[in-house]
């Protein structure tokens, strides 16, 4: 494990989230913003639904022959001039990113926001051994600052409101006029564009992520709206890419067909502002660019996915849109997931990558909506692979005694049907019976969990299947 | 073993393939050698004028101004008189693009400077390589004609595109790409430009002017 987790307690977590007033403003502005972008930006093109599928199917295709297409994508990467790092784990990235910037000398980094990069924990390492790396998204640059991690895949500073912002550009920005205006949150992004237009200048390696690695022709696509990621590459005489081996796709085309569906999804933008295709260095003749291209591909454990039921989670493009629709993201934020991917997609990517046994909590923060799944642009079935972990978790005996003991007492009766319908209607006779009064219980034995936050409405004496069955009986007579 | 080697062998491992398989290979082959498009969008499949209205309605919808002119000859004053409407500096930042060189910039008062960017310039120009009329995008290629700098540096970018280079869709564009570097190649850099600079982290509210350009305005060239 290469980032401190804090995965284990997500329910210590979430409390707490619940309890941040100003968490709880900031996350309004997700609830709002993003759900509406999304059902507008899908309704005014007609073939998005067909676009989803023809993305999915690409994906799929890629995964199935990636070996192929890795190999294809590396040599084109090296006839044009660039280099290709493979790397196990993060371990073995960190230090291969660190001997390319030691070997250019570098002492300040530049960085295109890159989950990938949080997940290794570049920023400690490089900081460590001496070289200043630098956030330059502003949402990235923001949370740097505060030393915290994203709490959302495409706007990792969701969870904060204008004045906090304010208050570590103040903290941290110590050469500018103390008493300057930052009132407007246009005021701070002004301020930030200044800040690191100096940082951009003087880079002397900049790292990016990689949205798509292109096999056809060796080129790695950087997505933004900013331009940050842009000037990352385009200015220091380095340039690292850093992406995982599930970035794949066959060509151009394919390209073509996800981002279609990727703004769309992600911020309901038609297509992001910038769109970069980068291969290989400096050509002969060129007045600027990079003079060294390198990728590193990383793996940590996303191969031995493959052939799984968990493969289709290899199919994420990281929009965003599963956490922007999901009701626990909305109620608890991303910190409170404990590490580096929040949301539906984190919760089912987190316990692969960190273990089941620290990250079992978060495929259980789920109501099982399906929003998620009904907004994911290429169809992961999120709700099914969460289920999965439950199962997983259940099997290896990590979930506590109590629930375990309550679903095998359950699993009895299930499995017996006429002892079932017995067992719940001799029990909800008696609830509807002890509820008759009042019509709920604000205390019920086993039942804790709930009525210490809310009443339990009384049954009405009969259950779900007599009911069922008398409906059914009155309707065919 | 090699890092390399050895997440080969796990991908097939996982997978139950070898590498050796030529059914596989085969398909991959000809998958790359085909390129399906897929599905593409009935929205930009339109020509003559109605493509042209597509994409320039397009281009404001990313918050973009755009013009049109009837020739190149009418480039530069078109610009001088963007430049003038929104209080700009005369000054201009161009690459060595023989399309904009050969326009006649000695007729304004602008004062030219020529090569990339070194972070100090207001106003830069480029020559585009096409359009999408689909998103309203422009798509730009790297070398000593267009620096990759100017889309991303100055304070006020724009772009002159000709009519007849704004195609209906992407994959148009990369057939273009394709003829002119070559199937399998490509230039340093494409960048898909839709739109000004841009940021929602503070608060999630849109504001223009984030690192690259506060304003982008696109020329179309009619002839």
């Amino acid at each position: 494990m290469t980032v401190h987790t804090t995965s284990p307690q997500f329910k210590k977590n979430a409390a707490q989230a619940l309890g941040d007033a100003q968490l709880q403003k900031a996350l309004g502005n997700v609830k709002q913003g993003f759900i509406d972008k999304r059902v507008k930006a899908a309704e005014k093109l007609p073939e998005f639904e067909a676009l989803r599928d023809s993305a999915r199917d690409i994906k799929d295709h890629t995964l199935r022959h990636l070996d192929l297409y890795l190999e294809t994508y590396e040599d084109k990467v090296k006839a044009s001039g660039g280099h290709v790092h493979f790397a196990r784990n993060a371990e073995e990235a960190r230090s291969i990113i660190l001997g390319i910037c030691r070997e250019a000398g570098a002492r300040t980094v530049t960085k295109g926001k890159s989950m990938i990069s949080e997940e290794i924990g570049i920023n400690h390492h490089l900081e460590a051994h001496g070289i200043v790396p630098v956030e330059t998204d502003l949402g990235e640059y923001i949370i740097q600052l505060r030393n915290e991690l994203p709490s959302h895949i495409i706007a990792p500073a969701v969870h904060l409101n204008a004045t906090q912002v304010e208050q570590d550009f103040r903290r941290v920005h110590t050469h500018l006029d103390a008493k300057r205006d930052l009132s407007e949150p246009v005021q701070l992004l002004t301020e930030a564009r200044a800040v690191l237009r100096e940082r951009f200048l003087a880079a002397d390696v900049g790292i990016t992520g990689a949205n798509f690695l292109v096999a056809e022709t060796g080129t790695s696509v950087i997505v933004t709206n900013e331009g940050n990621g842009d000037l990352t590459q385009i200015l220091p005489k380095t340039h690292i890419v850093l992406a995982s081996i599930e970035k794949l796709v066959p060509t151009l085309e394919d390209v073509s067909q996800i981002l279609r569906v990727l703004a769309r999804s992600a911020t309901g933008q038609e297509l992001s502002v910038y769109t970069t295709f980068s291969t290989g260095p400096r050509r002969p003749g060129d007045a600027d660019g990079p003079e060294n291209y390198h990728v590193v591909i990383l793996d940590n454990g996303r191969s031995s996915m493959l052939g799984t039921s968990f493969e289709e989670m290899l199919r994420c493009i990281r929009c965003g849109a599963c956490m922007n629709h999901c009701p626990v993201y909305h109620a608890v934020g991303g910190h409170a997931y404990g590490w580096v991917y929040p949301g539906p997609m984190g919760a089912v990517l987190t316990p692969t990558l960190i273990g089941v046994d620290k990250a079992g909590h978060l495929p259980n923060a789920s109501t099982f909506c399906g929003r998620c799944e009904s907004v994911c642009p290429v169809r992961i079935p999120l709700p099914k692979l969460m289920r999965h972990w439950r199962e997983r978790e259940f099997e290896r005996h990590l979930s506590p005694a109590t629930v375990r003991s309550g679903i095998k007492t359950w699993g009895f009766f299930a499995k017996r049907p006429a002892l079932y319908r017995l067992a719940t209607r001799a029990a909800m006779g008696a609830l509807g019976l002890a509820g008759r009064g009042k019509g709920r219980f604000a205390w019920l034995p086993l039942a804790k969990g709930w009525t210490k936050y809310r009443d339990f409405p009384a049954p009405q004496g009969e259950t779900f299947q007599a009911r069922w069955r008398r409906e059914r009986k009155g309707r065919a007579a | 073993m090699s890092a390399r080697d050895d997440i080969f062998a796990n991908i097939r491992r996982s997978l139950g393939v070898k590498g050796s398989d030529t059914i596989r290979r085969q398909m991959v082959t000809e998958r790359l050698e085909r390129a399906p498009k897929g599905v593409i969008p009935e929205r930009g499949q339109v020509s003559g004028d109605e493509r042209i209205a597509l994409f320039k309605t397009m281009v404001e919808t990313s918050l973009a101004t755009v013009t049109e002119v009837a020739s190149p000859a009418e480039v530069p004053q078109s610009i001088a008189l963007f430049l003038r409407n929104h209080n700009l500096p005369a000054t201009l930042r161009m690459g060595d693009d023989p399309r904009l060189r050969a326009m006649p910039w000695s007729e304004t008062a602008l004062e030219i400077a020529h090569g990339p960017s070194e972070g100090n310039d207001l106003n830069a120009v480029s020559h585009a390589f096409g359009g999408i009329a689909e998103s309203g995008t422009l798509a730009m290629v790297s070398g000593p004609e267009n620096p990759s700098t100017l889309n991303f540096l100055p304070d006020n970018h724009i772009i002159v595109v000709s009519a007849k280079d704004i195609a209906r869709d992407y994959e148009s564009v990369w057939n273009r790409v394709r003829f002119a570097y070559g199937k399998g190649g490509m230039p340093r850099t494409v960048n898909w430009i839709t739109g000004p600079s841009r940021s929602g982290d503070i608060e999630q509210t849109l504001l223009l002017g984030a690192h690259g350009p506060r304003r982008l305005h696109v020329v179309v060239v009619r002839d």
